[in-house]
């Protein structure tokens, strides 16, 4: 098996506004490695989500090719490449349709890519929605009866729902509160150890990052300015925008203040999984 | 659902709304068996009771040859829902279809169907049914096939809006990651999002068409003679007016009372579904 999932080489798109151009993003190249989890980080603008549109399909880059398993991803996909890659969006509000129900959502994975017979399509949902911490019962609710947390959890399970290989996660913990955003955040790295995902994880929020990156690329104005292992990027990070980014974390916590005051040690935070893989159920 | 029809049925003005649109349903509906002379819907004549003021048996009074107006507004009802039925049933397809395609494919195709919209919208409605009804035969299935015509791009445009802005939501995007087809995405992830707007816009509607339809028989461009019709009851009686006032004042109030009914409902609805 190759180790390198999903290879961007040289890749640049520019929109056309008005008379000019802009570059959104500017010859990028980068090797995603099977099972890792690659943070791309940046302010608004910088290009992310538009990686991150371009390696979903949505559209396609200007020049440069994007590699899927060794192979160029065409610019209509075909559904085993729309089932191998995956979305969870940032706002798990507009994410689910609110007419129709959980089940309904979920089993349009499967119908789509022809997962099991009917039956074996039913017991899958509920299989689902409990791996990602519901309850089987849950699927016969509609989106308005489920909080933040657990609208998000659909969304992670309907993304797993086709067996993808590669996740492309956009910001999918900023709509949520701090609670629950470390549930989430919990959930995707064990979802990740156990079915052998590769993430790219889309954030502008560097402290979600660290629980749980492995490699960290910073993107400012279309370019990459630093790819590095998340210790690297903490404790010393190659460029000067990056420190920037870092020292813009906002602080929230004793713990917090500690932490940046002690930039040099070892990154890791820790004491997250105190706060337990359950979404209160009402 | 349940909370939809609490709301409906707590606050007076639908709850009127919905007395007064059960009650020309159930009028229309069991027409045969209400109205004290069934007979009297076809070309009866009777000289001796004609033009008489309303009193018992004839209780909205008899028209110039003698049929009781009650029994004759009955059958108006009944003509006058299936009007409706009829139009509603073939515009609100197509003008949905073709909103929710224009809305969701954009580009070109939005182009050519909205312009072909724009079109039908600027003609009056009345002028564009008219002028139909002048080049055909003015019969029954010619005036709704009228009505039809200038009545679904409204519901193109109503459509169109909607899911011109649903398309941006997020599980729009879902089911295209996922590889679901343009069929499943237009009518199963957006058009439910349309429903509560659309099933408002019909209960208006259902209004709306009374009142133009009689308007065009009116005018004599729509049902014809001897089958009743509400239009055509208010035009045969306004030039006996004040003296023989039940041959336009029925006719009339019972053209109110249908589309005010309606009109009530169709607000109710648009409050509680929260279409717009």
């Amino acid at each position: 098996m190759n180790k390198v999932i999903l290879s961007l080489q040289n890749i640049t798109k520019t929109f056309a506004l008005g008379a000019h151009e802009v570059r959104a993003i500017d010859d990028v190249s980068l090797d995603i490695h099977r099972g890792e989890c690659l943070a791309i980080v940046g302010e608004s603008g910088s290009g992310k989500s538009t990686l991150a549109n371009m390696i979903l399909g949505i559209f396609e880059p200007t020049s440069g090719e994007i590699l899927f398993n060794n192979s160029v991803l065409p610019a209509v996909r075909d559904l085993p490449l729309r089932r191998a890659i995956q979305l969870v969006q940032q706002n798990p509000l507009s994410s689910l349709n609110p007419r129709r129900k959980i089940a309904a959502s979920l089993r349009l994975a499967l119908d789509v890519h022809s997962i099991g017979d009917k039956n074996e399509r039913q017991q899958k949902i509920g299989e689902l929605l409990e791996e990602v911490g519901l309850t089987a019962e849950q699927q016969n609710r509609f989106p308005s009866a489920l909080s933040g947390g657990q609208r998000q959890r659909v969304a992670i399970a309907r993304a797993l729902a086709c067996q993808s290989e590669l996740l492309v996660l956009d910001e999918p913990t900023s709509a949520l509160d701090v609670l629950v955003q470390a549930r989430v955040l919990n959930l995707l790295n064990e979802l990740r150890a156990k079915r052998q995902l590769t993430y790219i994880f889309i954030t502008h929020d560097l402290s979600v990052v660290r629980n749980i990156a492995d490699r960290v690329a910073v993107f400012r104005h279309g370019k990459l300015v630093e790819l590095n292992k998340v210790e690297k990027i903490f404790s010393s990070p190659d460029h000067a925008y990056t420190r920037g980014l870092i020292a813009a974390i906002p602080v929230v916590t004793q713990d917090e203040v500690l932490l940046r005051d002690s930039l040099g040690n070892d990154g890791s935070t820790g004491n997250h999984n105190l706060l337990g893989n359950k979404e209160e159920t009402r | 659902m349940k909370r939809i029809i609490f709301i409906l049925l707590s606050n007076p003005l639908s709850l009127l709304g919905l007395f007064l649109v059960t009650l020309v349903i159930i009028l229309a509906i069991f027409a045969d068996f209400i109205a004290p002379f069934p007979e009297h819907r076809g070309a009866v004549v009777d000289f001796v009771n004609f033009n008489k003021a309303p009193e018992w048996p004839y209780i909205m009074g008899t028209d110039l040859v003698g049929r009781d107006i009650f029994s004759r507004i009955i059958y108006a009802y009944r003509i006058s829902l299936l009007l409706g039925v009829f139009v509603l049933s073939i515009a609100v397809p197509i003008g949905v279809t073709m909103g929710l395609i224009a809305g969701y494919m954009g580009g070109k195709t939005e182009y050519i169907l909205m312009r072909i919209t724009d079109v039908f919208l600027s003609i009056p409605p009345l002028v564009l049914a008219m002028s139909i009804m002048g080049l055909l035969e003015p019969t029954l299935i010619n005036g709704m096939l009228a009505v039809t015509v200038m009545w679904w791009p409204w519901y193109t445009r109503l459509v169109y809006n909607i899911a011109r802005s649903e398309k941006e939501e997020g599980y729009v995007l879902a089911a295209e990651i996922i590889g679901a087809s343009k069929t499943h995405i237009i009518f199963r992830e957006i058009l439910p999002n349309c429903l509560p707007a659309i099933v408002t816009k019909m209960t208006l509607d259902f209004g709306f068409v009374i009142l133009i339809a009689s308007s065009l028989s009116f005018l004599g461009l729509g049902v014809q003679p001897p089958t009743p019709d509400l239009g055509s009851m208010v035009a045969g009686g306004a030039t006996y007016l004040p003296d023989s006032w039940w041959l336009t004042v029925f006719p009339g109030l019972a053209i109110l009372v249908a589309v005010f009914g309606f009109n009530l409902v169709g607000d109710a609805l648009r409050d509680v579904l929260g279409a717009d």
